[in-house]
This record gives C-alpha cells, structure tokens and sequence, in this order.
C-alpha cells in the first residue's frame, strides 16, 4: 500500500465531502447515513442514495405528467409527489432538493401551475446535480479502498 | 455479494424487489427484540430497517398499515388467535401513509387482544401538535421526528426490554410531559434526552410516568411558536 497516495486520497475526499455541506448540497442526516456504514455494508450509503435518485426520476415523471395540460392539472397528485420527494430527500440528507420541495409544496398549495413547473425544473435539476457529486465522491472511496486505504470518519460540526 | 442476511448488502435490484412488500431478518432469535417497522417510503425503510438492525433489533419491515395487520394476524375481524411464535416487541409507524394511516393502524393495534400491550412509535416528518396528542392519547409510546437518526432509535431501545411491556399495563396513556421526547425539541437546539429516560430500568419507567404532574392544560406552547424552528435545519457545517 502506497501510504502516500492513500492519505492524498484521504484528504482529498475529505475536502471534497466537506465542500458538498458547505455549498448546501447535504445536510447533517448524510452524516447520520454515513455512520450507519461500516466494512460489512460498505455499500449502504451508495445503495440507498440510488434508491433515492430513481425515487426523484419516478416522480418526477409522474408529476411533470400531471402538470402538463394547463386545463387539467391534478395538484393533489402533484402534492402527493412533492410530499414524497420532500420525505425521501430528507431522509438522506438531500438539503437542495429538500429546499426546493418546500417552495414546490407552496406553489401546490395554491394551486400555482407556474410555479410549480419552475419548482418542478429546479428538483430536477437538483438531484442531477447531487447525483453527479456524489458518483464523485463514491469513486474517491473506491479509489481509496482499491490502494489499501480506509474511508476516513469525517466529523462535520 | 455475501448475504448477512441484512438488506443492505443486497445489490439495488434485490432491494427494490424485495421492499415492494416485506424485508425480513433471519429465523427470530427469542431473546433478540423484535421490531415491525411500517413505512410507505422504500426509502425511509431501507434506513430505519438499518438503524434498528444496528442497535441489534430484528425487523420486519412492510409498505403498508394493511400489510401491518396481516402480518399481525389483525387483518380479519375475526378474534385474533394467539400466534405464539409470533414475538413484536415494537411497532414503528409512519403516520403519513395512503390507504391506512399510522394513527389508523395504531388505533387498530391498540383495540386488538393480542398486540395492546405493544409498545407504538410514530414517525412524522410534520412537527403538528394536535397530531402528536392525538397519537399518544390513543396510546402511542413515542413519537419520533423524521428523519429518524440513530440517537432516536437508541433511545427506543433502552426502554425497550422485555420487562417494560410487563409495567406498561399501568402506565397512563398520555405522557403529560412531552419535553421527555427529545426529538421534539421545543427550542433549538435539541436538548439531549433526559437521563432519567436514557438509564432508565424497566422499573423505573413507571416511577418517572406516575411522578410525573396530572394532566391539565397544556404547557405545550402553540404550534406557530418554537415548534415550527424544527423545520429549519441548519446545513451540515455550522
């Protein structure tokens, strides 16, 4: 094991994981996700963030669906989904796209059609966003466990 | 992957296929407490089925209030018949489901022969005070603020042995003092649990409730006070 190369790996996603709750991207639940990982389930924060992402394409599918014709426009399914996505997202510390569904819900409250599309976008845009960074992230831990390394415990706070 | 016989060393496909409906542990161990977690979500299933397999809980977890009372043995209306190998030590509901809701399943639970003396936990993202009264008047033990981390369902379990559900037959069903649920902090930020609930023995959990003042008009300030600080999070770095 190249003791070097491991603690540039280290640090470097150190850095990394710090940067993605200073921009706003995760929040303190992640941290709580992240203790529930150990060498037995090295996997589990990666599993139940995908289990996540393929909830936010689900709906959002499903809600774009329902606020497509202008005319007729289910806003109790589109608060259902929101509700949903608001739910999920917290669970795994998605800070961002938790945000967006609070003003989403909002927008459903009112039954702002607008709205709701710009909210629907930006969730969209979001959990893409986060998806990516977190592919990023997970790679460096495979990149550190491929040189012999151990993912460090980061305390945030 | 090996099997631990966990969800989480499961590839996603299988943990999808099998959170639709049940996620079991292996064969109960009769001294290991046993958990039935209820949770619409996949999501929040796959995470409170690891968190309370890690604070060494066996779970069943299902998608449904229907799904609850089936594995229950509730789901007819016939008098239920006692399943002896049938060990719930705790039931762990979301409130916010479609179709049966935690309080509906709750209701249910406590109005059966069989599982009145098991203890229920809500879970809610919604900080809502008239929906927490309404649940621990119908006799729910807790009730936990999503999302759920570990301090809260570590704090389950220490109330959680086999004697409690011996003394919780004379327990008053509406815990007076809701300042005891920490996940409910009324002012930010939560205070940690207090140690009287986190050391408490069997025993003493009867001691605290009965010493605890009579029920009168709510201390509990108005749900546009404090109480809406909880939903406002800071971000993960301070």
């Amino acid at each position: 094991m190249n003791t070097v190369v491991v603690a540039q790996l280290q640090r470097q996603f150190q850095e990394y994981l710090v940067s993605l709750y200073q921009q706003g991207f995760l929040d303190n639940q992640f941290t709580e996700l992240r203790k529930l990982q150990d060498e037995g389930t090295p996997d589990f924060v990666a599993e139940v963030v995908s289990l996540f992402f393929d909830d936010c394409s689900k709906l959002i599918n499903s809600m774009s669906r329902s606020l497509g014709r202008p005319e007729s426009v289910d806003f109790k399914q589109v608060d259902s989904g929101v509700h949903q996505l608001k739910g999920s997202s917290s669970s795994v510390g998605a800070r961002r796209v938790k945000n967006v569904c609070i003003s989403f819900k909002e927008c459903c409250d009112v039954q702002n059609r607008e709205g709701c599309l710009r909210c629907l976008q930006q969730v969209d845009y979001e959990y893409k966003m986060l998806k990516t960074k977190l592919e990023d992230l997970f790679n460096l831990e495979q990149q550190i466990l491929q040189a012999g390394g151990t993912i460090p415990q980061i305390n945030i706070n | 992957m090996p099997l631990d016989g966990g969800v989480s060393c499961l590839r996603r496909s299988e943990m999808i296929g099998i959170g639709i409906g049940e996620l079991e542990s292996p064969p109960l161990d009769s001294d290991q407490v046993h958990v039935l977690a209820v949770d619409d979500s996949l999501v929040d299933r796959i995470v409170i089925e690891r968190l309370l397999r890690i604070t060494s809980c066996k779970v069943t977890a299902v998608d449904s209030g229907w799904r609850a009372l089936e594995f229950l043995g509730l789901d007819d209306d016939k008098s239920s018949v006692e399943f002896d190998r049938l060990k719930v030590d705790l039931i762990i509901t979301d409130y916010c489901m479609p179709g049966m809701t935690g309080y509906e399943l709750l209701k249910k639970i406590k109005e059966s022969t069989s599982f009145r003396e098991v203890p229920v936990v809500i879970m809610s993202s919604e900080n809502v005070l008239t929906r927490i009264d309404r649940c621990l008047e119908e006799g729910a033990e807790d009730f936990l603020l999503k999302p759920v981390k570990l301090a809260d369902v570590k704090r389950l379990r220490t109330y959680l042995t086999r004697d409690v559900k011996v003394s919780d037959r004379n327990k008053p069903k509406v815990p007076e003092d809701l300042s005891r649920f920490s996940s409910l902090a009324m002012v930010t930020p939560p205070p940690p649990p207090p140690p009287s609930i986190t050391s408490v023995k069997s025993s003493s959990l009867e001691e605290i409730v009965s010493s605890s003042p009579p029920p009168s008009e709510s201390s509990i300030s108005p749900v546009d006070s404090p109480i809406r600080r909880m939903e406002m999070r800071s971000p993960g770095l301070d």
